[in-house]
C-alpha cells in the first residue's frame, strides 16, 4: 500500500509531538534539578553567612551585657540540658541493655571479651553517645527554637529588640548556641556513663564471666586523651550546628502560620545532615591520628 | 517659621537645629524593602517639636517612623540624626544616636510576651547599663508608677489587655530616657478615658517630665485620625499617595483646604483648635 503525500503530512506532526513531549519532560527534569541545586546553594550560603554573623557577634560582644545574656545562657542550659536528663537517662539505660549488654555477652561467647573495652569506646564514646544526645536535643529543643523564633519574628519582637538597640543575634542566638553546645556535651558524658554501666549490669545478669574490675580496666585502657578532646569538640560542634540551623530557619524570614511546619522540618533535616557530615569529618580525624 | 529653605518648604532655621532631618528621602516597605512606600520626604524635626503625621492605613506611617528611628535605611536621600548623616556614621555613633530615640510600636507595642511587664521595661536598662541592679529597679519602679502599671508589674506581657500593652510599650521606650519619642498610632483601639490619659501624659512629656530629667521630649506621632491631636500637635503633615505633604502649624491646619485633610478631620475639628497655635 502506497503512502499518499497527505498521509505523510499528517504523520509527521504526530512524530514531532512525541519528540516534543520527551524533550519537555527532560527539560522539566533538568529544571527541577537546577532549581534544587540553586535552592541548596542559597540555603548553604545563608547558613554560612548566618554562622559568620553569629561568630562575629560572639567575638565582638563577648561578655557584653552580661546581666542579660548570662541568665539567658543558664536558662538554655536548664532547658536543653537539665530538663532532658531523665529522658537521656532512660535512653542510655535502654540502649545499654539492648546493645551493649548483648554485645558484651556475644564477645564473651566467642572468647573475645578482652576486646569489650575497645568496642565500647568506639561504639558508645565516639559514635552513639554524641549522636544520641544531639538527636534528642534536636527533637526536644531545636524544633521548638524554629517555632519560637519564627513567632517572635512574625510578631515584630525582633524589630522591637532592634528599636531598643539590642542586637537580636546577641540576645536570641548566642545564648542558644552556647546553651546547646554545653548541654549536648554534658548530656553525652551522662549518656556514656549510664550506657556503659547499664550495659555491664545486663551482661552481669546474663552470667557473663567478666568481672567489673576487668571491664572498667579495659575501658580505661582503650580510652586515650584524644577521645576526651575530640568528644568535647564533637559534642560542642553538634550543639552549635543545631542551634545555628534552627535559629536561621526561625529568623531568616517572617513565618506565616502555614510556613512554620515546613521551616521546622527543614531545620530538623538540615541539622541531622550537618551533624552526620560533621561526624564523618571527626571519623576521618580519628583515623588520621 | 515662614522663611523656607529650597527643599520642600522646610523652614531654614528649623532645619539648622533639626534632631531628625530627612532630605528627599524615599522609604521602603517593611516586607519588601526595595519597594518605595513614601517618596520625596523633606522634613526637619527640631528639638522640642511635637509632630503629628496623619495618613490612611497602609500609607507608610510605620515604615516612616522605623526609618526615622534608624531601623531601616532610606532607599534614597539623606537621613540626618542629630545633625549627622546617618549613612556616614560608624556603628558606635549610629548606635549612640539611636539610643537617644525611643520608638513605641502600634497595636500592642510588640512586647516580649514571655517576660513580665517589669522585665520588659528593665530589659533595655539591663542590656545597656552595666553595674548594680539597684538603680535599674528604682527606675523601673518609677516608670511603672508614672505610667500606672505598678499593679501589673509581675504579670506576663502576653496576658494583659490591649490598653495596658500599649502603655507597657510606652514605658519600655521611656526606660533609657530618650530625647525623641516616635509613636506609631498610639490611640488605636483605646477607649476615650485611655486616650485622654495618653494625650495628657504626652503633653507632660513634651513640656518636660521628671522621667527625662525635666527635659522636654521631642515627639513625632503618626495617626489615622488627626482629631485627638489637633489641639496638641505643633507641626502637622500628611502621607498621601506615597507623598509627604507638610501642612504646617495649627493655624495652617485649620485653614488648609486640602480635601484629604478635611476628610481626616471630623466636623467638630474647630472645637479642637481652641488652644490656637
Amino acid at each position: 500500500m502506497t503512502t499518499e503525500p497527505w498521509q505523510t503530512n499528517i504523520r509527521q506532526p504526530t512524530f514531532d509531538n512525541q519528540q516534543l513531549t520527551t524533550d519537555n519532560q527532560q527539560l522539566r527534569y533538568l529544571d527541577s534539578v537546577g532549581r534544587n541545586i540553586i535552592r541548596f546553594l542559597q540555603t548553604a550560603q545563608g547558613l554560612i553567612a548566618f554562622t559568620l554573623i553569629a561568630l562575629g557577634v560572639a567575638l565582638t560582644k563577648f561578655n557584653a551585657a552580661a546581666r542579660v545574656i548570662h541568665p539567658l545562657i543558664r536558662s538554655q542550659i536548664y532547658r536543653a540540658g537539665l530538663r532532658l536528663l531523665p529522658m537521656i537517662g532512660f535512653l542510655a539505660c535502654a540502649l545499654g541493655l539492648m546493645i551493649i549488654g548483648q554485645m558484651v555477652a556475644l564477645l564473651t561467647r566467642v572468647g573475645a571479651q578482652n576486646l569489650a573495652g575497645t568496642v565500647m569506646v568506639t561504639v558508645v564514646v565516639r559514635e552513639l553517645g554524641p549522636l544520641a544526645a544531639a538527636l534528642v536535643v534536636l527533637a526536644r529543643v531545636g524544633a521548638a527554637y524554629v517555632i519560637e523564633l519564627g513567632t517572635a519574628r512574625a510578631l515584630g519582637e525582633v524589630e522591637a529588640l532592634e528599636a531598643l538597640c539590642i542586637d537580636p543575634v546577641h540576645y536570641l542566638v548566642i545564648p542558644r548556641i552556647i546553651g546547646l553546645a554545653l548541654s549536648i556535651f554534658s548530656l553525652t558524658v551522662y549518656f556514656i556513663i549510664v550506657t556503659l554501666v547499664s550495659g555491664y549490669l545486663f551482661a552481669f545478669v546474663q552470667d557473663v564471666p567478666l568481672l567489673p574490675g576487668d571491664y572498667f580496666k579495659q575501658l580505661a585502657t582503650a580510652l586515650v586523651w584524644e577521645d576526651f578532646a575530640l568528644l568535647a569538640l564533637k559534642t560542642c560542634s553538634f550543639g552549635m550546628v543545631i542551634a545555628v540551623v534552627t535559629c536561621y530557619q526561625g529568623l531568616a524570614q517572617p513565618l506565616r502560620l502555614e510556613q512554620v511546619a515546613g521551616a521546622t522540618t527543614r531545620a530538623v533535616v538540615q541539622s541531622v545532615v550537618a551533624c552526620v557530615l560533621l561526624d564523618v569529618l571527626f571519623i576521618v580525624i580519628y583515623l588520621a591520628m | 517659621m515662614n522663611a523656607t529653605s529650597p527643599i520642600g518648604g522646610v523652614p531654614a532655621a528649623r532645619a539648622a537645629a533639626a534632631v531628625i532631618e530627612m532630605i528627599d528621602v524615599s522609604i521602603g516597605l517593611a516586607g519588601a524593602v526595595e519597594t518605595a512606600a513614601v517618596e520625596g520626604i523633606h522634613c526637619a524635626i527640631a528639638a522640642g517639636d511635637y509632630w503629628v503625621i496623619g495618613g490612611p492605613p497602609g500609607s507608610g506611617k510605620t515604615d516612616l517612623l522605623a526609618t526615622m528611628a534608624g531601623l531601616y535605611r532610606p532607599l534614597k536621600g539623606t537621613l540626618r540624626l542629630f545633625g549627622k548623616d546617618s549613612a556616614k556614621l560608624d556603628e558606635d555613633d549610629f548606635r549612640a544616636a539611636r539610643l537617644r530615640i525611643g520608638l513605641v510600636f502600634d497595636n500592642g507595642g510588640r512586647l516580649f510576651n514571655h517576660l513580665t511587664v517589669a522585665e520588659n521595661i528593665a530589659l533595655p536598662l539591663r542590656y545597656h547599663r552595666e553595674g548594680q541592679s539597684g538603680p535599674t529597679e528604682e527606675r523601673v519602679s518609677r516608670i511603672l508608677e508614672v505610667t500606672g502599671l505598678t499593679a501589673l508589674a509581675r504579670d506576663l506581657a502576653g496576658q494583659i489587655k490591649h490598653g495596658s500593652r500599649q502603655r507597657v510599650g510606652l514605658a519600655r521606650a521611656l526606660a533609657l530616657g530618650p530625647e525623641i519619642l516616635l509613636l506609631d498610632n498610639p490611640l488605636t483601639g483605646l477607649g476615650q478615658r485611655e486616650s485622654r490619659w495618653w494625650r495628657e501624659f504626652l503633653a507632660r512629656l513634651a513640656a518636660g517630665h521628671e522621667l527625662t530629667g525635666g527635659q522636654p521630649v521631642t515627639l513625632a506621632i503618626t495617626c489615622d485620625d488627626l482629631r485627638p491631636w489637633a489641639d496638641q500637635g505643633k507641626q502637622f503633615a500628611l502621607l498621601r499617595q506615597k507623598r509627604w505633604v507638610r501642612i504646617g502649624g495649627r493655624i495652617e491646619l485649620a485653614g488648609s483646604e486640602e480635601p484629604f485633610l478635611r476628610e481626616l478631620l471630623a466636623p467638630d475639628f474647630n472645637v479642637g483648635l481652641a488652644g490656637g497655635s
